[in-house]
């Protein structure tokens, strides 16, 4: 029996959902006969008929009335209601495209921006490596950004630790290494060769990570032992397919990698691109190739001060994170014991033995993007959501604004009977549609935007890949963000139409005299919040702006305009005294190069390297760079006192050095630092040695213009240590430098064929070192003007609006003799409160939000007044310039037509 | 005119469905008919009524059928009670038989 009635049910819910045109007419007919039988029996009791007609009217009460219920009762489900929720909300916004495309519009620029930089964050921060229980990956590094030597300031293992760690560790059932960032390698040979992204890693690497082969095998631990009789080479994925055509041929074929050819084993899975976020490789060698590939290089595996390894754990089943990180470090001072360093100085064997090892979640892999943009992508959320916050209020005042203009369409529905509950539901209904609409345009964007920032970032050396496809995370951030978007827009509006007396709106709109105070009341709240929030992302750009002005226009006591970096690989002769010297001949021998000098360090985007000096009033690090003569002027330094290196300053000859400024403040004050010594803590390869200071120049920036000037040594590349070192080269022209570079690779072939050569301009290395400054100035401001301009919109919206209301009210002052001036005034007096309000709120929150701020900024303090001044000053002269126009047309006013027209 | 409150939402479905009972009937007849049995006691809200037949249709108690009135010879809206509609009837019946007994059983030992 119960089949048959739901079938009934279902029948008739199908039916008002489909054929609701045949419903309502039905419901029509029923309630016309039935008017018609009352009537007659009316007139059979001895009424006449319009009598009749208008008692049966009356017994029957309201027709809409009961329509409406009638269709309440068939409306059962919320499907339905909603449905026709929708289809109104609909048809109300189609009736307003202007509204209806810039709010969608806004909304999607709103909410696209803050899925963009979700979405880079989740890239580089959220998603998990593509292997099975990646949630069991620790990643084992020294606590405190430990480090040594002339890797200094690293969390890496050196590889002696890391094998007296794989052995003495229980919380792991594996740990595999590779080498930290990714190798540029040289493929092939000849003329053919080119450079490629090689990534050397331990035997058990990929067993450990759990990874199956696309083709051939992975390495096994019998792949990585010491000395590396024949090195096997792993291509990822991708490389084979672009190389091989993903031809499974390929397996067992033949790799020319830096001259040595190695047997292809196997392929990578097509998902996995490394432990490194943000890196890819081409393939993959084992750890224990580096020796053989760099002329039997042993030192990475013995010296117990090279950092240079990145280490991952795979824990034991019942072993938590916390808990294998208290055991490392716990056996901490035993691994650092049987390691100790020694040719250090007592300070420094000391400090090796207070290192302590902590495991931390892996899951995640590595990511040198993630230390280096985590906090920027976070600002950019925080103001990307503050222009959201301010599209919102935006968007709600035009909504209230519309709600007061359908204040009597939504007076005679109440009267008619609309329930209130039903209008609020349609105010909600109308922004969640906005909010939609917005969100899926705005994911559209957000891709295409996420994508543009990923290749705004990449430079020449470093192609950054990625994987910014969908996932659920980014769907679940949108759909939160679009949820929060329609309450915010949407809720005063509906409120506001909730709380309407049919009467009362029925009489206010017929006669605004006056604006009722209250009413408006909320609607300069949202534009006092517009106002605040924007001052605080203009300042934020005024101050991004700045600090990257000051980067860009700093002297940073070098000229890098038309200077050219080049790298020579020498191979095996790279302590060659007599080729090195030559290398330099041949360069500088060059049409076209003007001066030329070899350098053990680019100064800006490469790394540190440092020694510890002495002298017998001060011990400190400094920073060392060994560079041949011609140096200073090649890059345009000053030499403030003394001299440049010659030719004389040999090997065998007492060791000089020129200091910078702030060396000599440091080690020499007050006196003439010209003739006095210092000496070098001993380090492994670097012997305790007296040297005599021969010049001074001028500071330059070292490691990162970001960073503060330093104290700073150069030596003559001919007493370099370990030996005559020069494969680095400073080249200047004021030719183009493609036609330097073309003419350089030309000699050098000619001279010494088959040579590797790697070449950029220096300005090029800056540039890029100010990826994240640029990034942010320009995010920043497109932010910044995004949201004074939402905010001018604001304020420009309510003056308008609020001066039509009070027409009246003006018309009237002017017929008392209120000059157009004086009316004028009256709107821009309004203007102002807001304004000043706004702006004072707003230099609040910039000085409180400064903090965060503090450490992206670099050469100016987050609470720079001048800064915070003139983007108060731009955005109450822009906010000036809005208020004007509705103060003018409320100044041109016609009394007459403006009292008569009520 | 009284508001539909006035009337138990139950108690009207009731008189509705033991109305229906004794065959086919347009919304007005319905109404006239309860009117004359109650003997005007019971004067229906008319705008109480087709909400609620429409109600109990849609919960598949009753049956519209669209056919021509005997008095005019115009298509007016029968309903009938379905098989369920039946079943139904008998439940609300013997739930009205418990609740009038109760009452009853109060107000008599209210009264001695």
């Amino acid at each position: 029996m119960n089949v048959e009635r739901w079938l009934d049910i279902v029948r008739l819910r199908v039916r008002s959902l489909l054929r609701r045109g045949a419903v309502e007419r039905e419901m029509d007919r029923e309630l016309r006969f039935h008017l018609e039988r009352e009537t007659t029996q009316n007139v059979s009791r001895g009424m006449t008929r319009a009598t009749a007609e208008a008692a049966a009217m009356r017994r029957l009460g309201g027709v809409a009335q009961i329509q409406e219920e009638c269709r309440e009762m068939r409306r059962a489900s919320l499907i339905e209601s909603s449905i026709h929720d929708l289809r109104f909300a609909g048809r109300m916004l189609r009736k307003a495209p202007a509204f209806t495309l810039a709010a969608v519009a806004t909304l999607a620029l709103g909410i696209g921006a803050n899925t963009a930089i979700f979405q880079l964050l989740d890239a580089v921060r959220m998603r998990s490596l593509p292997v099975p229980d990646a949630r069991e990956l620790g990643l084992i590094r020294i606590a405190g950004k430990g480090g040594f030597g002339i890797s200094n300031y690293s969390d890496n293992l050196s590889f002696p630790l890391f094998e007296e760690m794989r052995e003495h560790q229980q919380a792991f059932s594996h740990v595999f290494a590779w080498r930290s960032g990714y190798a540029n390698t040289r493929i092939g040979k000849g003329g053919d060769a080119r450079r490629a992204t090689a990534v050397e890693v331990t035997g058990d690497f990929f067993s450990t990570l759990g990874m199956q082969p696309a083709a051939g095998r992975l390495f096994r631990t019998e792949d990585d032992v010491r000395g590396c009789p024949a090195p096997t080479v792993v291509l990822s994925y991708p490389f084979w397919q672009s190389e091989f055509g993903g031809d499974y041929s390929a397996i067992g074929s033949r790799l020319t990698v830096m001259d040595h050819s190695l047997e292809i084993i196997g392929v990578t899975p097509a998902g996995f691109s490394g432990p490194e976020v943000g890196l890819h490789f081409d393939f993959a060698l084992p750890l224990c190739s580096i020796t053989a590939l760099h002329f039997g290089d042993t030192a990475p595996f013995n010296r117990r001060d090279y950092s240079w390894l990145n280490v991952m754990g795979r824990l034991k089943p019942g072993w938590t994170m916390a808990r294998a990180s208290e055991h490392l470090q716990a056996i901490s001072p035993g691994l650092m014991q049987a390691t100790a360093l020694s040719g250090y100085s007592r300070d420094s064997m000391d400090r090796y033995l207070q290192f302590r090892l902590e495991a931390v979640p892996g899951a995640t892999g590595v990511s040198r993007l993630r230390e280096s943009y985590d906090r920027s992508l976070w600002l950019l959320l925080g103001l990307t959501g503050l222009v959201l916050l301010i599209a919102c209020a935006n968007l709600s005042n035009l909504m209230l604004g519309r709600a007061w203009a359908r204040e009597r369409e939504f007076a005679v529905r109440l009267a008619l009977g609309a329930g209130r509950t039903r209008l609020i539901r349609q105010t909600l209904t109308e922004g969640l549609l906005l909010a939609a609409a917005g969100a899926v345009l705005g994911l559209a964007l957000a891709d295409g935007l996420s994508r543009t920032i990923v290749r705004f970032l990449e430079t020449e050396g470093s192609h950054l890949d990625l994987n910014l496809a969908l996932d659920w995370r980014m769907l679940a951030f949108t759909a939160v963000v679009a949820c929060v978007t329609c309450m915010l827009l949407s809720l005063a509006p509906a409120l506001r139409a909730a709380q309407g007396h049919p009467a009362a709106a029925m009489k206010a709109g017929a006669r605004g005299l006056t604006a009722d105070r209250k009413r408006f009341g909320f609607q300069r709240l949202l534009v006092v919040v517009q106002v605040s929030v924007s001052l605080v992302l203009v300042a934020g750009a005024f101050l991004f702006v700045a600090s990257f002005r000051r980067l860009v226009t700093m002297d940073p006591g070098f000229r890098a305009q038309g200077v050219l970096q080049g790298n020579f690989e020498l191979g095996n002769q790279y302590h060659d005294d007599a080729v090195v010297r030559q290398l330099l001949d041949e360069v500088r021998a060059t049409p076209l190069v003007e001066s030329a000098a070899s350098t053990t360090n680019f100064l800006i985007g490469s790394g540190m390297w440092s020694l510890v000096a002495r002298t017998d009033a001060m011990v400190r690090d400094a920073r060392f760079t060994w560079v041949s003569p011609g140096l200073f002027a090649t890059l345009k330094t000053p030499i403030l006192a003394g001299r440049d290196f010659t030719a004389n300053d040999s090997r065998t000859a007492p060791k000089v050095a020129i200091v910078n400024e702030m060396f000599a403040q440091m080690f020499f004050p007050g006196v003439d630092p010209i003739g006095k010594t210092f000496r070098t803590f001993p380090e492994p390869d670097y012997p305790e040695a007296v040297h005599e200071v021969i010049g001074v120049v001028k500071n330059t920036r070292y490691f990162a213009l970001q960073s503060p000037e330093t104290a700073m040594v150069y030596e003559p590349a001919s007493q370099f240590p370990p030996g005559y070192d020069g494969d680095k080269m400073f080249i200047r022209s004021s030719a183009p430098l493609m036609a330097v570079e073309a003419a350089v690779r030309r000699r050098i072939e000619g001279w010494r064929p088959g040579t590797g050569m790697r070449f950029q301009g220096f300005e090029r290395t800056i540039a890029d070192s100010l990826m994240r400054e640029r990034l942010l100035a320009a995010l920043s401001l497109f932010f910044g003007a995004l949201a004074a301009l939402l905010a001018i919109i604001g304020l420009y919206g309510v003056l308008a609006y609020n001066t039509m209301r009070r027409r009246n009210e003006i018309g009237i002052r002017m017929a008392l003799g209120a000059t157009r001036s004086q009316i004028v005034g009256l709107v821009l007096k309004e203007a102002a409160a807001l304004i000043v309000v706004g702006l004072a709120i707003g230099l609040g929150g910039a000085l409180a939000l400064g903090q965060t701020a503090a450490s992206l900024l670099v050469e100016i303090s987050a609470h720079d007044p001048k800064q915070l001044g003139a983007a108060a000053v731009a955005l109450s002269a822009a906010a000036a310039l809005g208020s004007l126009l509705p103060a003018r047309r409320a100044s041109r006013l016609d009394p007459m037509h403006a009292l008569r027209d009520e | 005119m009284s508001k539909p409150t006035d009337l138990l939402q139950g108690t009207l479905d009731l008189l509705i469905l033991r109305t229906l009972s004794a065959g086919p009937m347009h919304g007005w007849a319905v109404a006239a008919c309860i009117q004359q049995v109650s003997q005007d006691v019971f004067q229906i809200t008319q705008g109480a009524l087709y909400p609620a037949l429409h109600r109990l249709e849609q919960q598949g108690w009753l049956r519209g059928e669209w056919r021509k009135s005997d008095e005019t010879g115009r298509d007016a809206k029968y309903y009938s009670l379905t098989r369920a509609g039946r079943a139904q009837l008998e439940r609300e019946l013997a739930q009205w038989e418990r609740l009038s007994n109760a009452v009853g059983l109060v107000i008599r030992m209210a009264e001695e």
